[in-house]
């Protein structure tokens, strides 16, 4: 392989990691408080359609991208409340927020576009250019930095590995993991904001194809800490760039090629799983505390 | 009254938790400075009233007061505020942070966000240097003793500036001599003018140490006097309710032949930092040999975590499979002549042969209804052929828990919740766990169909014979109160009926009468030819029970002990390996 | 402190509360679901069209006689087996995902059996395509559970990965082998006509036979019958049910509780396998590519909705199945409103489920 072509792969690795980065942190927030987020599929979905429609209107890709926040904050939110405030099961919730992103998104685009299976292309010079790549790659470090040496981490941290010293202490578990779950709905919607105005050019159905559940691999491949988990989302972005490197290649039938990442997925988390410890806490719901939030 | 305002007080407090009402009129007050012992047995509400104290819970009825002002406490937050502080039973600690972190955890020093983790060390440094505690602020919490972590507990409370500590129980995962260092911390606060209270159920601590006893008994105080000129019985009285009940009419016991037979067993624990539960990669048991016989009950006495629960796993075969791995042997005696448990018509013809015996077994079963609450034969679920001789032998190696259970041996797990019950199921379903594949319960064929009226048979008479309430068999288990549920699972493991029982903790959150019950139906159970390995932290049990008492310490046999003619003393000296005031 | 009426005012409260516990198991799920049509309600109002109007559509086109009902019941049959799948794997305390690949392996290898064997007679073929959806479903769903068992990797993500797969790779066989040459969608040569599974309307006197409602049918309603008698008449479904109630327990109680969720995981993948019969063997009479319209996500919604036993699948199924045959009048008659809205109104209810913390759902 030319130097050159081994250079274009690392730039497209990169490129088609950031999704699943942005995705992966997001989860990390989430399950590090103590809440399994599934949903990080739905969340993309929910992030990529927003971007999509509001930078059509808009013209403004920035726009949409925080646009795609917002909306993953407010979806998040609902997971959060069904797990956090009702107690429910923190695994079938979050596919509960998959499923309706599977529909929703085509019904809301059929209303405004006619078209339930994409949106309006979006025009070049109105897409986002390369900068998330780099933002994503610094929020790294960044949440390196706000897990170990921030109040707000320290405590995130306890929520997720014994929330009854969190409680002892005074203070609101439930608070904390609120918290932490909207912002992983902020990220996990950006990441989809990138695929749709980043990458692609327009929102298409079920464009996330699964990236939000080799997101969450990817975040279990890298025990749940920042540097690993980028490691791990590079590797799996390596792994779509390789298959889009040989979609063209002779010989070679696309199905089999469409099926690296997720048999690369497969592969790692059996690999990987056994030395894996997650947070202690995860996916416990709160003990019905006398004095509720 | 004149004199300074009581410390903290519970006014006509009042809780009830569905049906049952754990605080009924309870009003309590603590002096200013004093130690103050909350006494009651297991189940008097004590951990109820002392966590609406402390703002865990709210109460149905009455306030809580601290210096002598009535005060609103929507959570533990406004508690401590007000200056108090408590240590639960089961400790509020992150195993994966360090101790300084989890002192500062909610009131970190710092500006604005950032977290002043040296700041913070050094605090913790200097309150432990105050008050003599052994500490390392840096250590990780996960890989500390227990008695390390406790210090841990009060060292979260102390840098909150707690004038009034409630300590829940702290004596309970301590040996003799660590119990001495803790009574010394609590003097030398009370030196600082702190008030503590002390909930605790062992009637020596009470007398050791405190100023002041409040009695309470099925939810209400039935006594609150200075603690002076108390004595032992009259303290006892007031938390019974009656005469200390008399010790448990037990023959003494006739063992027949091993049963078990224990050589080398050595249990390393799992390797790395990340490895649960404190002490590195010091083994948890350390060949360790032993016998049980038929007919006897062995205790087996320690502090916890010194290798009780790894004996148990390693013998029911539930050993953890991430830890290091285990050598040493395990056999299984007395098989001949034993009929298969799994064919009880097989084993009642046994039984009948069972005249003509060898010369080293036991006597038959004396004839049930002699004894209040012994076992009476079961044939339902199969009987167990007295010991023929050590003929024919089983080593344990690689047997799981099943064929284990199948060869007889029966296991009251220390966690009820994780390991004894499925909550969710109904008590039916949960009192044929461990005999669902045998006859009566499973049969056809393959052994595949469930004899419903087989397993309602066998249900009812296990919640009758271990005055389980409310006996409906559709209840779900979750819905039964602590002590219920240990009462279904201790019967459920005695009807088997086993060969050999390990029974772990039996009457953990049982009160007196079920307690009382349980003791009964082991000694039964003893006397009808099984062997009983009894593990407990309660010394008090286990000198009631045992024939023979086996101290463990750091995973090692400590010494043999007559529970008949030893005190409570050479027992605690021998569970901190002998060294007189040296605690871990 | 309570006057006399209000000590009466006890046992009566008692007496209403009663009653409403012994509906309670029904209740709960219908809330959900209305609660959830009360949503979509919403939806429709900001997409822009009457939700009267709609759901009046909804309801109307799949309670018609006979092309309502019988399509009711067809589409309702995919979704019994997929609802018994998910519904058996979440008492063994698994989330099965992965239906639909099951499905998708499962018809595929009906479907090569009809064809590789076409020649053999109906009594025979029949059968064996039966035979062999059960057996690929069940592999399918095993390897899922295998990776659980072995590797502790959590069956969500494994089974996604491998829906994913299976299409794939029935994709790729479809399209370079099996191809039906000329036809513009991916799909399969036919199967043989002895692997034809008799349309109900050829036995049902009234039910026409251009309705693809077939023998799949009874033999779904049939399974439910078989999974209730396993899960709680046998030794093995105890296990199966202990091993998902807690996994230490069973463990201490003797349970191999690896074994039990490969186990859990086969059964559950053959049964998501016979919901591909409905369509290959009963239906299209063919393979084609994206012929499962969702009906292994959808069996989630049934599963959750009929609180995991064979008796709420049932319904739940009929229910969804209603749902599924009124979307697509909905999304071909309605001004602004696609079929999309089936699967928004599922989320909707699983979600309304779920915070209602009902037992019987996976530990984690």
């Amino acid at each position: 392989m030319s130097a050159q072509t081994a250079g274009f792969l690392a730039l497209s690795s990169v490129r088609m990691a950031t999704p699943l980065l942005l995705a992966a942190l997001g989860g990390l927030y989430s399950e590090r408080s103590g809440v399994v987020n599934i949903a990080l599929e739905g969340l993309m979905l929910a992030g990529a359609f927003t971007a999509a429609v509001v930078t059509h209107f808009a013209h403004q890709p920035w726009l949409g991208l925080l646009a795609a926040a917002g909306a993953g904050t407010a979806v998040a939110l609902v997971h959060a409340t069904a797990a956090i405030r009702f107690g429910a099961n923190q695994v079938v919730s979050g596919m509960a927020v998959n499923v309706v992103f599977l529909g929703l998104p085509p019904l809301l685009s059929g209303a405004l576009f006619a078209s339930t299976s994409q949106t309006p292309p979006i025009p070049r010079g109105e897409l986002l250019p390369r900068a998330p790549v780099a933002l994503a790659v610094l929020l790294v470090p960044l949440t390196w930095y706000v897990l170990e040496r921030t109040r707000f981490g320290l405590r995130l941290r306890a929520a997720g590995e014994n929330p009854e010293a969190v409680a002892g202490a005074g203070l609101s578990v439930a608070r904390i993991r609120y918290a932490a779950v909207m912002l992983s709905g902020a990220l996990a919607a950006a990441g989809g904001a990138y695929l749709s105005i980043g990458q692609a050019s327009q929102f298409s159905r079920n464009m996330t194809a699964g990236r939000g559940f080799i997101a969450l691999a990817a975040l279990i491949l890298g025990k749940w800490r920042p540097f690993q988990t980028l490691f791990a989302c590079l590797l799996f972005g390596l792994a779509e760039a390789v298959a889009i490197q040989m979609q063209g290649a002779a010989g070679v039938p696309v199905q089999f090629v469409q099926m690296i990442p997720y048999v690369l997925t497969l592969v790692a988390l059996a690999g990987f799983i056994g030395s894996s410890r997650p947070p202690r806490a995860l996916g416990l719901p709160l003990a019905p505390r006398e004095h509720g939030r | 009254m004149s004199g300074p305002a009581p410390a903290l007080e519970l006014r006509h407090v009042g809780k009830r938790f569905g049906g049952v009402l754990a605080n009924d009129d309870v009003s309590f007050a603590a002096a200013a400075g004093a130690i103050h012992a909350l006494v009651g047995e297991n189940g008097a509400g004590k951990t109820t009233a002392m966590r609406i104290a402390f703002g865990l819970l709210a109460p149905d009825r009455g306030e809580v007061a601290v210096d002598g002002a009535p005060c609103r406490l929507a959570g533990p937050q406004d508690a401590i505020r007000l200056g108090l502080g408590m240590v639960q039973q089961h400790f509020t600690l992150v195993d994966a942070m360090t101790v300084a972190e989890n002192v500062v955890l909610g009131a970190e020093p710092g500006r604005r966000w950032a977290l002043d983790l040296a700041g913070a060390s050094a605090r913790v440094a200097e309150l432990a240097r105050e008050l003599e505690l052994r500490v390392d602020p840096a250590a990780r919490v996960g890989e500390l003793p227990v008695a390390a972590r406790q210090r841990v507990e009060l060292l979260k409370a102390l840098y909150r500036e707690a004038r009034v500590l409630i300590l829940d129980e702290p004596t309970a995962v301590l040996a003799p001599p660590e119990v001495g260092a803790l009574f010394a911390v609590l003097r030398r606060m009370r030196r600082q003018g702190r008030t503590v209270v002390l909930i605790t159920h062992r009637l020596s601590e009470v007398l050791a140490i405190a100023d002041e006893v409040t009695v309470m008994r099925d939810g209400r105080v039935v006594a609150a006097r200075p603690a002076r000129g108390l004595d032992a019985a009259e303290l006892a009285r007031l938390i019974v309710g009656r005469e200390a009940p008399p010790r448990i009419a037990k023959r003494p016991a006739h063992p027949g032949a091993p049963v078990l037979a224990v050589r080398g067993l050595t249990v390393l624990a799992a390797g790395g930092a990340g490895g649960a539960g404190g002490t590195g990669g010091r083994p948890r048991l350390d060949g360790v040999s032993f016998e049980v016989r038929a007919g006897e009950i062995l205790g087996i006495a320690g502090i916890e975590g010194n290798g009780q629960s790894e004996l148990i796993d390693a013998i029911a075969g539930l050993a953890d499979p991430a830890a290091g791995g285990s050598s040493g042997t395990m056999i299984l005696a007395g098989l001949a002549g034993l009929a298969d448990l799994t064919d009880p018509e097989a084993a009642a013809g046994s039984r009948a042969a069972a005249g003509s015996m060898a010369a080293r077994s036991i006597e038959p079963a004396v004839p049930p209804g002699g004894d209040a609450g012994s076992l009476p034969p079961d044939r339902d679920a199969g009987s167990m052929a007295p010991s023929r001789g050590s003929a024919d032998t089983v080593d344990l190696a690689g047997a799981g828990p099943r064929r284990r259970r199948q060869l007889g041996i029966a296991h009251i797990p220390e966690d009820r919740h994780r390991r004894g019950l499925l909550l969710d199921l109904d008590l039916a379903e949960n009192s044929i766990l461990g005999a669902h594949e045998r006859p009566p319960v499973a049969v056809g064929p393959l052994r595949g169909w469930l004899d419903r009226a087989a397993i309602t048979r066998r249900a009812a008479a296990i919640l009758a014979r271990f005055e389980v309430r409310p006996a409906a068999l559709g209840l779900p288990a979750r819905a039964l109160s602590g002590g219920n549920q240990q009462k279904l699972v201790a019967g459920r493991e005695l009807s088997l009926p086993p060969r050999l029982l390990l029974a772990a903790q039996p009457t953990r959150g049982v009160d007196l009468r079920g307690s009382e019950l349980i003791h009964r139906h082991l000694v039964a159970l003893r006397d009808a030819g099984c062997a009983v390995l009894l593990v407990s932290s309660e010394l008090e049990e286990l000198m009631t029970l045992a024939d023979r008492l086996l101290i463990l310490h750091r995973g090692r046999v400590a010494g043999e002990l007559d529970p008949a003619r030893a005190t409570v003393e050479e027992v605690g000296l021998m569970m901190t390996g002998g060294g007189a005031g040296g605690a871990q | 402190m309570s006057g006399r009426p209000l000590a009466r005012l006890g046992p009566a409260l008692a007496g209403v509360g009663q009653a409403l516990v012994r509906l309670g198991p029904a209740l709960a799920p219908l809330l959900a679901l209305l609660a959830a049509l009360a949503a979509g309600g919403l939806l429709i109002v900001a997409v822009g069209d009457d939700p009267v109007a709609v759901y009046g559509l909804l309801f109307g086109s799949a309670l018609s006689w006979p092309d309502g009902i019988g399509y009711t019941l067809f589409y309702a049959t995919p979704l019994i087996f997929t609802g018994l799948a998910v519904a058996v794997a979440f008492r063994a305390g698994l989330f099965n995902v992965g239906a639909e690949g099951q499905l998708y392996a499962a018809a595929f290898a009906a479907a090569w059996v009809g064809i590789t064997c076409a020649g053999l007679p109906a009594w025979l073929l029949a059968p064996l395509a039966c035979a062999a959806a059960v057996a690929a479903g069940s592999a399918w769903g095993a390897l899922a559970g295998i990776f659980k068992a072995r590797f502790g990797a959590h069956e969500v993500i494994t089974t996604i990965m491998l829906n994913f797969i299976a299409v794939a790779l029935a994709g790729y066989l479809t399209r370079f082998h099996y191809r039906q040459p000329g036809d513009a969608i991916l799909e399969t040569r036919p199967i043989g006509a002895g692997a034809h599974l008799a349309r109900l309307g050829s036995l049902v006197p009234g039910l026409p036979a251009r309705i693809p409602l077939n023998l799949a049918f009874p033999a779904a309603l049939a399974a439910c019958g078989l999974v209730y008698v396993l899960l709680w008449r046998t030794r093995w479904g105890y296990e199966l049910r202990v091993t998902g109630a807690s996994p230490d327990a069973a463990a201490y109680g003797g349970i191999a509780v690896g074994r039990q969720l490969v186990i859990a995981m086969a059964i559950s993948g053959a049964l998501a396998g016979m919901a591909g019969i409905n369509e290959v063997l009963g239906y299209r009479y063919r393979y084609y590519d994206g012929f499962s319209g969702g009906y292994g996500f959808t069996g989630i919604a049934v599963a959750l909705l009929g609180r995991n036993h064979p008796a709420g699948v049932a319904l739940a199924a009929l229910l969804l199945g209603g749902l599924v045959r009124g979307g697509l009048f909905v999304g071909i008659f309605s001004e602004h409103v696609s079929r999309d809205l089936v699967l928004v109104l599922q989320g909707l209810a699983i979600l309304f489920v779920a915070v209602q913390r009902l037992p019987g759902r996976p530990a984690r």
